[in-house]
């Protein structure tokens, strides 16, 4: 029983990481209609850069984070105008192979400044709770109490903010959102900094946690991926739903069965939903 | 028609003689033929992988996986089990030809991006299992000692260049192959997919078949290129199978240009020259190439064989059309059709 309430801990707190990351990832997909591959690597970069706010400027943790946020967010709107602008007339697989680009370029970027080998993070946080037996670290509290803040914002701010909602507007009718003054190339953008900032959050949070890799940003990805699709592309509720439930199936098959069981639990959850439904279980966004 | 000369005809026989006297003007320069030889496999295997992206228009992040299944199963029948090449030849192009069928089977039920994440999922599956299944994959510390093809009569393919010929062979068949297809109805039925999936369902066009061929097919020449991949090099590691992998063969047909019949050769012995350029710098390698893809989606989506389709007169592009207009090049899809 301790060891359950351990490890359905450590699920909510994988859990909230991988919603912030899917969140970036279902929102892009929602306005500009294709998965940006690179969105791990970009994860990977949000960890490096809280690691430099962090470390060698010296900057408080939260602080630190959302220095990292910030650059992310303008990145993203960066990334928005140079690479998928011009795109926006293509065929989509045209853009997931430029976000193929953008990933291989950031991660030989990170590769050159912080080289190869891992990274560890102080954790700024040290201690832990008893909670019904188990031992709680203080850092996956921080993640659990961080994520559900950051996603009660988020849905404020696309409920009821002008700017979330017109980022909603162009998610269900792009040409019908454009003829009531709402401008696609400003929601693109905004779309791209909130989603960069959620997974530069997300990075941040995790970076305690584990060991800083260029590499860290590949399994991510595919679990992230895996998410939004079982939930449904473009679905906000999906990717929430999904991501516990994916980190909490992780979680304890690894636990309980092997550490191999864990990463594939993932991808046989994926493939089942694909098999009976293969636009998610949310999925409502028509393919063209 | 004309009697002069098509360039494009020309171009393609300059790039056929090119490849077939390669030996003779690298002789005694062992080093170079290997590069050669493994681009021209890697162009194998960029052919597999325009079938299914460059004709059909699904874009597969799987096939870095299924080279890598070829690569394996020759890998590992000709060491651990002591198999000769040409059987476990053949158990690669059958077992990656199931492979491809199968997942063909689930994967081809999603469509656009669920395709996309669905089969880069399957991918990692597969490089999972040959990094976490030791006991037979070796896990990291790969396979070695993979054997060359054995004799056949005199034929000797421990010589560099008798080997290289022997890639060549497969390297024509998969171009051949492409350019049969594109000619066919088969293949037409493929690219009328690319353009719109509901215009050639309405059409009559059986998508779900024509996928199916098209994705078991693509597999099938991936898998072979691993095989050839895994006998060339002696050794296979988990990187073999990586979505690195994937991501080259693209990079290799981007470059080349997409659905083209000559663009993988050209894609691959263009980029396999640049990598061997940028050697010294390993990791800078991705610092100018990730731009150099984003660039080339951007600006020529459709390739080197794009623009050279280009400048040919519009006479020799196709028998029987009309020829294209000239401002629809931005919107529409990656090549016209029957593009050399």
């Amino acid at each position: 029983m301790t060891l359950f309430v351990q490890q359905l801990a450590n699920g909510l707190a994988l859990g909230g990481i991988y919603c912030l990351a899917a969140i970036g990832l279902t929102l892009v997909f929602g306005v500009l209609g294709f998965p940006n591959l690179a969105h791990g690597a970009l994860y990977m970069l949000g960890a490096y850069l809280t690691f430099f706010f962090l470390t060698d400027v010296g900057l408080p943790y939260v602080v630190a984070i959302l220095a990292a946020a910030v650059v992310l967010a303008f990145l993203g709107v960066v990334l928005e105008r140079l690479v998928f602008h011009p795109l926006r007339n293509s065929p989509h697989t045209h853009h997931m192979i430029a976000t193929v680009g953008v990933m291989f370029f950031l991660v030989a970027v990170v590769q050159e400044i912080w080289g190869t080998g891992f990274l560890r993070m102080e954790s700024p946080v040290n201690g832990q709770v008893s909670v019904a037996g188990a031992q709680v670290s203080w850092q996956r509290i921080i993640i659990i109490v961080t994520a559900v803040v950051v996603l009660l914002l988020l849905t404020w701010f696309l409920k009821r903010s002008p700017h979330g909602q017109a980022i909603e507007a162009i998610e269900q009718d792009r040409t019908g959102a454009a003829l009531v003054g709402i401008n696609p190339s400003m929601v693109s953008m905004v779309t791209f900094a909130v989603s960069l900032a959620l997974v530069a959050i997300a990075a941040g949070l995790v970076a305690p946690i584990n060991l800083l890799s260029p590499g860290m940003g590949d399994s991510l990805s595919l679990t992230v991926f895996a998410i939004i699709i079982l939930g449904g592309l473009g679905s906000l509720p999906g990717a929430i739903i999904g991501g516990f439930t994916i980190a909490i199936a992780e979680v304890m098959a690894a636990t309980y069965i092997s550490v191999g069981a864990g990463e594939a639990a993932i991808f046989i959850i994926l493939i089942a939903v694909l098999a009976i439904k293969p636009t998610g279980i949310f999925g409502t966004v028509t393919q063209r | 028609m004309t009697n002069r000369l098509n360039p494009r005809l020309l171009g393609v026989a300059l790039i056929a003689i090119a490849l077939l006297v390669a030996p003779f003007a690298l002789s005694g320069q062992q080093y170079l033929l290997r590069v050669v030889t493994t681009a021209a496999i890697y162009a194998i295997a960029a052919y597999g992988l325009n079938i299914i992206l460059g004709l059909t228009g699904q874009l597969s992040l799987a096939h870095g996986a299924f080279f890598g299944v070829g690569a394996y199963t020759v890998g590992l029948l000709t060491t651990d089990y002591d198999w000769s090449f040409w059987t476990a030849f053949l158990a690669a192009i059958v077992g990656t030809t199931v492979l491809g069928y199968v997942s063909g089977l689930i994967a081809l039920r999603t469509q656009g991006a669920y395709f996309a994440i669905f089969t880069m999922a399957l991918g990692f599956l597969i490089f999972i299992i040959v990094v976490r299944w030791e006991s037979v994959t070796h896990a990291h510390s790969g396979v070695s000692g993979v054997k060359f093809p054995e004799n056949i009569g005199p034929i000797d393919f421990t010589e560099p260049a008798t080997m290289y010929y022997f890639v060549l062979l497969f390297l024509a068949g998969a171009a051949y192959t492409t350019h049969a297809l594109l000619h066919s109805n088969a293949g037409r039925s493929l690219v009328a997919i690319r353009t719109s999936e509901d215009l050639a369902k309405s059409i009559g066009v059986n998508v779900a078949v024509s996928k199916q061929l098209a994705f078991t097919a693509s597999a099938t020449i991936a898998g072979l290129a691993g095989g050839l991949f895994a006998s060339l090099n002696g050794f296979i590691g988990p990187d073999s199978t990586g979505i690195d992998r994937t991501f080259e063969m693209l990079l290799f047909l981007l470059i080349g240009g997409l659905g083209t019949v000559m663009g993988p050769i050209l894609g691959s012995l263009l980029v396999a020259f640049l990598f061997e350029m940028l050697q010294d710098l390993e990791t800078y390698r991705f610092i100018v190439l990730g731009p150099i893809i984003v660039l080339l989606v951007i600006f020529a989506p459709r390739g080197l064989i794009g623009y050279l389709n280009e400048l040919v007169p519009a006479r020799f592009r196709h028998r029987d059309t009309t020829p294209e207009p000239v401002a629809s090049t931005t919107v529409s899809d990656t090549t016209k059709d029957g593009a050399l």
